[in-house]
């Protein structure tokens, strides 16, 4: 019981701290970024004025055709890439990823029905079963993370495609990039 | 290039038995092979007359000639240039052979007797003046492409020595379309790359195939059940399917033991990709190895006493063997910080694997005997290297201008072919352990 409320109260201020590192850093890390992260939606800092108006907290929304999340802060909604781009031949969640999976850890305990499909992908180097493997390495890792922020493991399912559905087709670090990486599918 | 005619080198064509077996005497092994490919025995192969009125469905000298001429070890005689056409031995004129420089005839003729036709044929040294081989078999009129492919095998396997490979199957992946819709199939054709057939298409990954020791059942993951992988086995003789494996996480690299009542595979099911062993009969499924790293791509050893595999324990991936007795796995690979996905050739002298290279993936042997490994390939990007039965030719695959194509070389890494498809994406090639069809000579 205690040992949980702190574990929260410790993910919620580390996230805070995230925010506030990850804001400051982002020109640095835009680099090892994949080409398609950087939809966090800045510029909209001003407060929204005041009214007297409650808003409610509106549920997340997920759309079919994309299986992406819309999620409600406040009465702005966001959707969220649910990409996230990997090293070379690593399972390591890169650092400029976290913010966005804080959100989707926020959405899936605000809303214990979700249910998400990790999909571990990996670039077309090396051999088929290995990066079948490597695949499911990587959207482990990206479990691991939302467990760690309180998600329930019954939320997720992990798959692995290996190097068989790339993002994008052609060779070179610049497609080999966008190819690594563990998507979220919502339903 | 004298009397070489000019060949169109369609998908898969080259496929076949080149050069020497597998050997670890290389560097005389390299000798021979230089030699054969400067010195290529010169062979006619005399159109086949049918004994009968009408036409028959395939002219079955062009497919040995092709056969022939696609080896590499052979310069086949333009029927333009031939002085005579003799159908059987008694009929042969030395000279008008000498003259055109050809050492061996392919001499034969088809007689059809009702919905069966019998095929002669004789290999006929020209300057000894002798029928070295003489054979006559029966097949049904669909099946004269077999019957050609026997007759290049026996001629080949006359000439050089080894079995020829001409009547085997490749078994490949193919991938088309775009990357949001992508159709996926996985084909069998000839090792001419003719009569291809497709045994499964789905628009969710197809991967892993693999071939029973029989040749009569395949194993593959697909991925087309809530586009989850799964393992499942495939009856080529009566076309029933059934599914293997369904558990969560990986179900991967499925591999028949040599006796085929065994499958080898790769299930994450318990934490980490781990190496599982199904017996077939009784669906025990006994687990081989427990490391949280990656343990992937089983191949069985040539006796069926132990398994090699891919693992990352060391930090990166290398091939180990452990025996199913005993399960004491020893390293087997220290060359480079990426070996993969091998296959130990049949007289366990060496493996066949993926060696990451100054950055690129390439195909090498290494040689188990004196820990020496050889780079076969200069492509890059090259996987899923299968050896051809008669253990003379590996295929794999590789890329060229941004398209998966197969690709072939023999083993001492002499000669190297390129097989161009028109399909897409190929991958995956799996050469078929044993013969699609098997004559029994009626006398000869």
């Amino acid at each position: 019981m205690g040992t949980t409320k702190i574990r929260n109260l410790l993910a919620v201020s580390l996230t805070a701290l995230l925010l506030v590192g990850c804001a400051s850093d982002e020109p640095v890390d835009e680099t090892d970024m994949g080409p398609d992260s950087g939809s966090m939606t800045t510029g909209e800092e001003n407060m929204a004025p005041a009214e007297e108006t409650i808003v409610q907290p509106q549920k997340p929304m997920i759309d079919p055709s994309t299986n992406r999340i819309t999620i409600f802060d406040l009465g702005d909604a966001e959707t969220l890439t649910g990409v996230f781009y990997f090293d070379f031949d690593q399972a390591i969640v890169k650092r400029s990823g976290h913010v966005e999976l804080d959100k989707h850890a926020s959405a899936l305990m605000s809303e214990r029905t979700l249910r998400v499909r990790l999909e571990g992908h990996a670039d077309e180097r090396g051999t088929r079963e290995y990066n079948l493997a490597l695949g499911e390495r990587r959207a482990n890792a990206v479990r691991a993370y939302l467990v760690a922020q309180g998600v329930s493991r019954s939320q997720i399912e992990v798959i692995s495609y290996g190097e068989e559905k790339p993002q994008v087709m052609g060779t070179g670090e610049s497609n080999w990039a966008r190819n690594r990486r563990v998507e979220f599918s919502y339903r | 290039m004298r009397f070489c005619k000019p060949v169109c080198v369609s998908l898969l064509a080259l496929l076949c038995s080149m050069l020497l077996p597998i050997n670890m005497a290389a560097a005389e092994l390299r000798i021979e092979v230089t030699k054969g490919v400067d010195d290529a025995v010169r062979v006619a192969v005399v159109p086949f007359a049918h004994k009968n009125r009408g036409r028959l469905p395939l002219d079955v000298t062009e497919v040995i000639d092709f056969d022939l001429t696609l080896s590499g070890r052979f310069e086949t005689l333009p029927t333009s240039q031939m002085l005579s056409l003799p159908n059987d031995s008694s009929e042969v004129f030395s000279r008008d052979w000498r003259l055109v420089k050809v050492e061996y005839l392919v001499l034969g003729y088809l007689e059809s007797r009702g919905d069966k036709v019998q095929l002669h044929f004789e290999l006929y040294n020209v300057f000894k003046q002798s029928v070295e081989v003489r054979h006559v078999i029966e097949g049904n009129r669909d099946e004269l492409r077999d019957m050609a492919h026997y007759v290049s095998d026996i001629v080949y396997e006359q000439l050089t020595g080894i079995q020829g490979a001409f009547s085997t199957q490749i078994m490949y992946v193919t991938a088309s379309g775009d990357v949001n819709v992508q159709e996926y199939r996985l084909n069998i054709a000839d090792a001419d790359g003719q009569r291809v057939r497709t045994i499964l298409s789905s628009n969710e990954p197809i991967l892993s195939a693999s071939w029973a020791p029989d040749g009569k059942k395949v194993a593959y993951v697909s991925f087309e059940r809530d586009r989850r992988p799964a393992i499942y086995i495939k009856d080529l003789v009566s076309g029933a399917r059934q599914q293997i494996t369904d558990y969560p996480g990986l179900n991967s690299a499925p591999a028949f033991s040599p006796d085929g009542k065994q499958l080898a595979m790769v299930l994450s099911k318990d934490g980490s990709p781990d190496i599982y062993v199904l017996d077939l009969a009784s669906r025990k499924l006994r687990r081989i190895t427990r490391h949280y790293g990656i343990d992937t791509e089983p191949a069985w050893t040539p006796d069926g006493k132990s398994i090699v595999f891919t693992s990352d324990r060391g930090g990166k991936p290398q091939i180990y063997l452990m025996p199913l007795d005993n399960l004491k796995i020893e390293r087997l690979t220290f060359e480079g910080d990426y070996n993969a996905k091998a296959s130990m050739l049949a007289d366990g002298s060496g493996l066949i694997m993926v060696h990451r290279r100054e950055g690129v993936f390439h195909i090498a042997l290494l040689d188990l005997n004196r820990g020496r490994l050889r780079v076969l390939t200069e492509t890059s990007l090259d996987e899923s290297p299968s050896i051809a039965p008669n253990g003379s030719m590996l295929i794999y695959a590789t890329q060229k201008r941004g398209e998966g194509i197969l690709a072939a070389v023999s083993v001492d890494g002499g000669v190297k072919f390129d097989l161009p498809s028109s399909e897409g994406n190929v991958r995956e090639p799996a050469w078929s352990p044993i013969k699609r069809k098997v004559f029994t000579p009626i006398e000869g």
